[in-house]
């Protein structure tokens, strides 16, 4: 939070160097229309999680997305990010919910990378109509194999680097 | 307010719903723990949330695109995914920044397993949506693990773009 909130003054700093006041306040007024407009948003989104991590019985998440669901749990995980509506305001309150109730690592990050790289909603809003339909689906079809090997691999690492099981 | 946010509006609050309404049909306390909940986890993150968007504009307003495109250039090879791979890490803003300066990327003569590279790194590794969004709401070990292990993956969707010769 200090780290980036000194980020975000000399980064406004020098804006106020380059374009004066009028230029920071520009930027400032923008910015706080985005955040009224995506606060409704977080909200949706941590409603959502609050109710998965009440809701999901932990027994079921962590036998299906757990350290030992195998490729089945980062198939889930990949799905789940698949069709996951909304965005960042959805998908990281719901993927913490997971880790919460039981998902390992290795699913939740196939459920993050997935809903990232083939997630419908950021290619059908942005990537579409700014880069064409052949680039689109061409780049989700390559990537189709990504969230899976990514769980994978951060199981591989993950029980490596902690032996004993996540320190708490 | 265009139509994807509507779209994306109406099927967020509609997974609300119905999700709480399943919450509802195990009971009231159910319910009302799981509200209370999601209630604490927005009172917490506004703050950081508002931190990083109000500032966010900052920080993309002092990189600007040009320097970015011009990492990604006409050149290809290994290189040039590289440069891609850096450049995605390093995009600010939002959805629109990343996939235009593809796409000016793309116009320019860059070629296309490099931008494969580029939007990829974007969506995996973007270092202001991990700051902005991703930090705020998970565990900070868990973000930066994720970060790790997503390292190699756009270098392998480049490589398939290569192998393929698409798009």
């Amino acid at each position: 939070m200090i780290f980036i909130g000194g980020l975000v003054a000399v980064c406004a700093g020098l804006v106020w160097r380059r374009d004066g006041i009028d230029g920071v306040l520009k930027i400032l007024t923008e910015d706080l229309w985005l955040f009224g407009e995506i606060m409704p948003r977080v909200l949706a989104g941590c409603l959502l999680g609050g109710f998965i991590a009440e809701i999901l019985p932990h027994d079921k998440v962590s036998r299906s997305l757990g350290p030992n669901s195998g490729l089945k749990g980062l198939l889930i995980g990949t799905a789940f990010g698949a069709i996951l509506p909304g965005g960042p305001f959805t998908a990281y309150p719901v993927a913490a919910a997971l880790l919460t109730v039981g998902a390992d690592f290795g699913a939740t990050i196939a459920m993050v990378v997935s809903w990232t790289l083939i997630g419908y909603g950021r290619a059908v809003a942005w990537e579409l109509p700014i880069l064409g339909t052949e680039f689109t689906l061409w780049r989700i079809v390559i990537s189709l194999p990504i969230p899976v090997l990514a769980g994978a691999l951060g199981r591989f690492v993950f029980v490596r680097m902690y032996p004993k099981g996540e320190p708490s | 307010m265009n139509i994807s946010a509507l779209i994306i509006d109406v099927t967020l609050w509609g997974s609300v719903l119905i999700l709480g309404f399943m919450a509802w049909q195990r009971g009231r306390v159910v319910l009302v723990s799981s509200v209370r909940e999601g209630s604490m986890d927005f009172i917490n993150i506004v703050p950081r949330i508002a931190l990083g968007v109000i500032g966010s504009g900052y920080i993309a307003a002092v990189i600007p695109p040009e320097v970015i495109t011009g990492w990604l250039g006409p050149d290809s090879g290994w290189l040039g995914v590289l440069a891609a791979v850096i450049a995605g890490a390093a995009t600010p803003g939002g959805p629109v920044v990343g996939f235009s300066i593809g796409a000016v990327a793309l116009k320019v003569g860059g070629g296309s397993p490099q931008v494969i590279a580029y939007v990829v790194a974007w969506a995996l590794f973007a270092f202001q949506r991990m700051i902005l969004w991703e930090i705020p709401f998970m565990p900070a070990r868990f973000v930066w693990f994720r970060a790790a292990v997503s390292v190699p993956f756009p270098f392998l969707a480049a490589a398939i773009a290569m192998a393929i010769g698409k798009p």
